[in-house]
């Protein structure tokens, strides 16, 4: 009796032996280095996975800062400046500080402004529908309004307004990833600087064509006439392809080309309340 | 313009079929089956096959009001479909209650935890047949006699199933030819004067239903003909090696659920390979394992665990199994 | 046993309404919009200017670029602008409008029936004349037929093809062509095979067309080297690949060309065509284009002038009905839906189709549930309810490791879905992305 607890004892011990040794040997020859900072950094990112660095997740962009020697091109769009200062920190380099930014849609053509040319029934999605015809619009440039931002959004920013057809920014929920702005096939998602209080002035239209064509098709819809280059006292204004475009950077708030606009295609949001004359004016220019 | 045309990706038609019409297409090529379980298990039959249906469409109705908060997709009648297997897979004499449990867990556990139609694994009514199989064994191999228990339900009176009584007969050192003498004849057994659960005694009814399928192309021959034919096969071969220890495959095809499995339970389309070559892989599994199973196992019938065994091995097959492509090989001619 | 192609298909209700009608002429269009870009490639050049006057069969744009075409004018008239206009997907494209007046055509074209034979020109030639007449595939495809006849170096033409399938179901205007204009047809092939120095030309036709050919099987008794093939109906048979194997039981090789199997396949309307431009130097101005409809007055087979507007078409077939769901142009499996009539007829036009509400509309999405039916019809013995949620989840590679390249569109697995699934819009996504990962990879 004794003899086979011995027997089974040795044994055990004897394969546990010869068990450990293997390991170690496995262990020894396939040991991989990784750097140590690589996780003390993937700690500071936000782990959302949402690639809007433009690296496969959250680890890979990590591994990047790591390796690189600078922060030129690499910035977490979703932590922001507070999350590369800490991996600066992690890393002991200088962080280069980067001014906020948010999604901003392009098109202003609501069920209202933008009447519908035909029906859609085929798969509710912008880039099925993109790659077969142009839209249930006559615009060939604006919303398609099926909602391929609105899925492609990770952080719950985007959602489709039902009466106005088109998806509405939560500008507090918006990371600028720019994962709206690679979902959408008609380019209309732009990452613009983002000001205190949600401030915007923007021009909400992408359509390219000749002005007449643009407002058959569209009553909001950016003309082309120039008046708000003209007026722009801080050359922040482009105008390009029949279309006016504001450069977020260079733009002061001054508000002047949102009345010079005639058919209303300027878009000003978050600001107080103007006063009524001003509020008429825009108006009788717009109808 | 007065009225906006439709834009949408082709094809602009559609073959005008629907999983409706394909499980109302099933449900009325079970008719002939119902008719003949009614036919020889009389009130028993009818009692089983309400409540399961019942049960049975209630079960997922619930579960998709209440438990997933989705849309309620009982009027695609895949749960009258399930019912009525389901019931087909027990015997007439079976507790209301039991009927009741294993619809229960056919439709709860067997389909609607793996995400509802499409997405199950197993085929929920065998499912459903196996849990009752396992947990109350002696009341599911009780088998009321046919015709004579029409009118009656619990109480009627029972005997063993042709397959069962062989085995038995085998176990007692007697030979299959002695054993043979006291079963119906292949005529009775092909019309379903025998005992046995509800659907599976009329082979008359289950190749009508078959044909019926197959006419209104709900189902290939594929399965149905491939799992019969290797049974046949299989149980052949054990026949001519020692036909005193084995039964003939005529005997083998006629009694228990190879017919009702082949033709319904094996053939379900959520649980079956989508390829053609995966199909036969699938089918001649089946046969193998329902052989295996009646004549080296204990049991004396294997269907539904064969079917069960085979259905887990469904998406390695379609993972391995593809069509040959057109365009892989180049042909000269 | 008739031919046809081994695995997969289905065969719809055929609805063939304007079959056997003759086909009729309609009155010229008061303007027409000739698009630039009727082709497969880059659009053609605008050599006309505004104010230009131009006759029938003058070269107005001309093709530069690899799969690019030469483009005329269809009637004669003044160009009164190069503008941009809807196409078909609602884009808007270059084109020429040209206000009609009178019908005068361009010197040295015969405008008139007479069927000549003139066999004594070199293959060169001949691919001369077509490349000037601007031809393209007429099935839809609108490939340019120069290009194809200039068979690559290191590879042979052996059989030309001709495709008299007409497999969608409603169109008939290749039917009506075959009846009435078989033995141009007869030319146009011994021409091609000329041009293709080929022996041996097939003529494959669906079994629907009885009379179609019978009468080809006749007129082709008398030449040489022309077989004429009955087809058992199932579509998509006029998709290339499945056509050659039908006939000649080769197969394309996954990602290859007819011609890797010494394939060259034409359809019959551009067969036609060849012959126009060889023989009666006319280039690519008009063709035959069916109108059809269940809820149509007239079903016809319109010999129509390129760049007339859809409208003018459906309004001599009788208007449009008050039912009108879908105006498609091609047929109901691969045609493409309009969003406004006023679109102009191109090349590629084979036929419009007017769709009832009830009979385009879409059913109610259900689960799938794997009744494999998708991959059982799918002609390219592909997985349709595999590759639909793969392209969904935006899964390239492993799209691309099932195949969805060779996906031929033809829709037969969205068409024979019970649950009504949108399989190929799906799947048509994914294999675009993939297509341009594929390009990128290349570059």
């Amino acid at each position: 009796m004794s003899m086979t607890i011995l027997y089974t004892v040795l044994t055990l011990s004897l394969l546990g032996a010869v068990a450990a040794l293997v390991l170690y040997q496995v262990a020894q020859r396939f040991k991989v280095f990784e750097d140590p900072r690589i996780d003390l950094v993937e700690a500071e990112l936000p782990a959302a996975n949402c690639g809007g660095c433009g690296y496969a997740g959250c680890r890979n962009f990590a591994e990047t800062l790591v390796k690189s020697d600078s922060f030129d091109g690499l910035f977490c769009p979703v932590g922001g400046n507070d999350t590369m200062a800490r991996i600066a920190a992690v890393l002991g380099r200088e962080a280069v500080a980067k001014e906020a930014r948010v999604a901003v849609l392009r098109c202003n053509g609501t069920c209202e402004f933008r009447p519908r040319t035909n029906v859609y029934d085929g798969t509710k999605s912008c880039a099925i529908a993109s790659a077969i015809y142009s839209g249930e619009t006559g615009c060939t440039y604006g919303c398609l309004g099926f909602g391929d931002c609105v899925t492609a959004c990770t952080f719950d920013a985007l959602h489709m307004d039902e009466k106005t057809g088109l998806p509405v920014v939560e500008d507090d929920k918006c990371t600028a990833c720019g994962a709206c702005v690679k979902a959408c096939p008609r380019n209309l998602f732009e990452l613009r600087k983002k000001w205190k209080g949600n401030k915007k002035i923007y021009v909400a239209c992408s359509n390219e064509e000749k002005g007449g064509v643009a407002r058959k098709n569209c009553t909001v819809a950016c003309i082309g006439c120039g008046k708000c280059f003209k007026v722009c006292p801080y050359d922040a204004i482009v105008m390009k392809n029949n279309l006016a475009f504001i450069d977020s950077d260079k733009c002061k708030l001054c508000r002047k080309c949102v009345a010079e606009c005639p058919t209303g295609s300027i878009i000003e949001i978050g600001f107080p309340p103007k006063k009524e004359k001003t509020a008429e004016e825009t108006a009788s220019v717009s109808n | 313009m007065s009225k906006l045309l439709t834009v949408s990706p082709s094809p602009h038609i559609n073959s005008n079929q629907s999983v409706e019409k394909l499980m109302f297409g099933v449900v009325i090529s079970l008719v002939p089956v119902f008719l003949a379980s009614l036919y020889f298990f009389g009130i028993g039959a009818l009692i089983i096959t309400t409540i399961s249906i019942v049960t049975c469409m209630l079960t997922e109705m619930i579960i998709q009001k209440y438990l997933l908060q989705t849309e309620i997709r009982i009027r695609d009648g895949s749960a009258i479909v399930t019912g009525l297997l389901l019931a087909f897979n027990l015997p007439s004499n079976l507790p209301w209650w039991m009927v009741v449990l294993g619809s229960v867990f056919a439709i709860g556990i067997g389909k609607m935890t793996y995400g509802g139609l499409g997405n199950n694994p197993f085929n929920p009514a065998l499912a459903g047949r196996v849990f009752l199989l396992i947990s109350f064994p002696v009341q599911m191999t009780s088998w009321p006699l046919p015709i004579t228990s029409r009118m009656h339900y619990i109480d009627a009176a029972t005997g063993a199933t042709p397959l069962g009584y062989v085995k038995e007969a085998i176990r007692n050192g007697e030979t299959v030819s002695d054993a043979m003498t006291q079963l119906p004849d292949h005529m009775q057994m092909f019309l379903g004067q025998m005992s046995g659960s509800l659907g599976e005694i009329s082979a008359l009814a289950l190749i009508i239903g078959f044909l019926w399928m197959l006419y209104k192309r709900i189902i290939t021959w594929h399965i149905p003909v491939i799992m019969v034919g290797t049974v046949y096969i299989f149980t052949g071969l054990l026949w001519l090696i020692d036909p005193s220890k084995n039964a003939a495959p005529l005997f083998h095809i006629l009694t228990g659920g190879v017919l009702l499995g082949a033709i319904y339970m094996a053939t379900d389309l959520v649980t079956s390979p989508m390829t053609k070559t995966g199909m036969v892989i699938y089918a001649a599994g089946i046969g193998i394992i329902t052989v295996v199973i009646r004549v080296f196992g204990s049991y004396p019938e294997g269907v539904s665990f064969a079917i069960l065994i085979m259905n887990a091995f469904v998406p390695l097959i379609n993972k391995y199994v593809k069509p040959s492509r057109f365009g892989k090989e180049v042909k000269h001619g | 046993m008739l031919k046809t192609f081994p695995k997969g298909g289905v065969h719809p209700p055929e609805n063939k309404l304007s079959a056997h009608l003759p086909i009729r002429q309609i009155p010229l269009p008061p303007s027409v919009t000739i698009l630039l870009s009727q082709h497969m490639g880059a659009p053609a050049k605008a050599i006309v200017e505004k104010g230009d006057q131009v006759r029938a069969g003058q070269l107005i744009a001309t093709g530069e670029g690899f799969l690019s075409g030469n483009v005329h004018a269809s009637v004669s008239g003044k160009v009164t602008r190069i503008d941009e206009v809807q196409d078909a997907s609602g884009y808007k494209r270059q084109a020429v409008f040209i206000e009609t007046a009178g019908d005068e055509w361009f010197e040295g074209i015969k405008s008139d029936d007479i069927l000549e034979k003139d066999f004594d020109i070199d293959g060169q030639e001949i691919i001369k004349r077509i490349t000037e007449a601007g031809i393209v595939g007429l099935g839809g495809a609108t490939f340019p037929s120069h290009v194809k006849l200039n068979v690559p170096r290191g590879k042979k033409a052996k059989f030309l093809v001709v495709n008299g399938v007409e497999c969608e179901p409603y169109l008939t205007s290749d039917h009506a062509l075959m009846l009435e204009k078989g033995e141009e047809i007869m030319v146009g092939v011994q021409l091609l095979k000329k041009a293709l120095n080929v022996k041996l030309a097939h003529i494959g036709i669906e079994n629907n067309k009885p009379d179609a050919i019978r009468h080809l099987k006749e007129l082709s008794a008398k030449h040489e080297g022309i077989q004429v093939h009955a087809l058992k109906v199932k579509y998509p048979q006029g998709g290339e690949k499945q056509l050659i194997r039908a006939i000649t039981g080769r197969e394309v090789p996954s990602g290859g060309l007819p011609v890797d199997v010494g394939v060259v396949v034409f359809n019959i309307g551009t067969v036609y065509a060849v012959y126009e431009a060889v023989q009666k130097n006319k280039p690519l101005i008009e063709r035959i284009v069916t109108i059809t409809g269940k809820d149509i007055k007239q079903p016809s087979n319109f010999r129509v002038r390129i760049g007339t507007p859809i409208s003018a078409l459906i309004e001599a077939a009788g208007g449009l009905p008050e039912n009108t769901g879908k105006v498609i142009m091609g047929g109901p499996m691969m045609g493409k839906a309009l969003g406004n009539s006023e679109v102009p007829v191109v090349k590629g036009t084979s036929g419009i189709l007017i769709l009832s509400d009830t009979e385009s509309s879409r059913s109610i999405i259900q689960p799938c549930i794997r009744c494999a039916k998708c991959v059982s019809v799918c002609p390219m013995c592909l997985e349709p309810y595999l590759l639909m949620p793969l392209a969904q989840q935006n899964k390239f590679d492993t799209l691309e490791a099932a195949h969805v390249m060779d996906c031929i569109e033809c829709g037969s697995c969205s068409y024979i879905c019970p649950a009504s699934r949108p399989l190929l819009d799906y799947i048509r996504q994914g294999k675009s992305s993939v297509g341009k990962i594929i390009r990128s990879r290349k570059k």
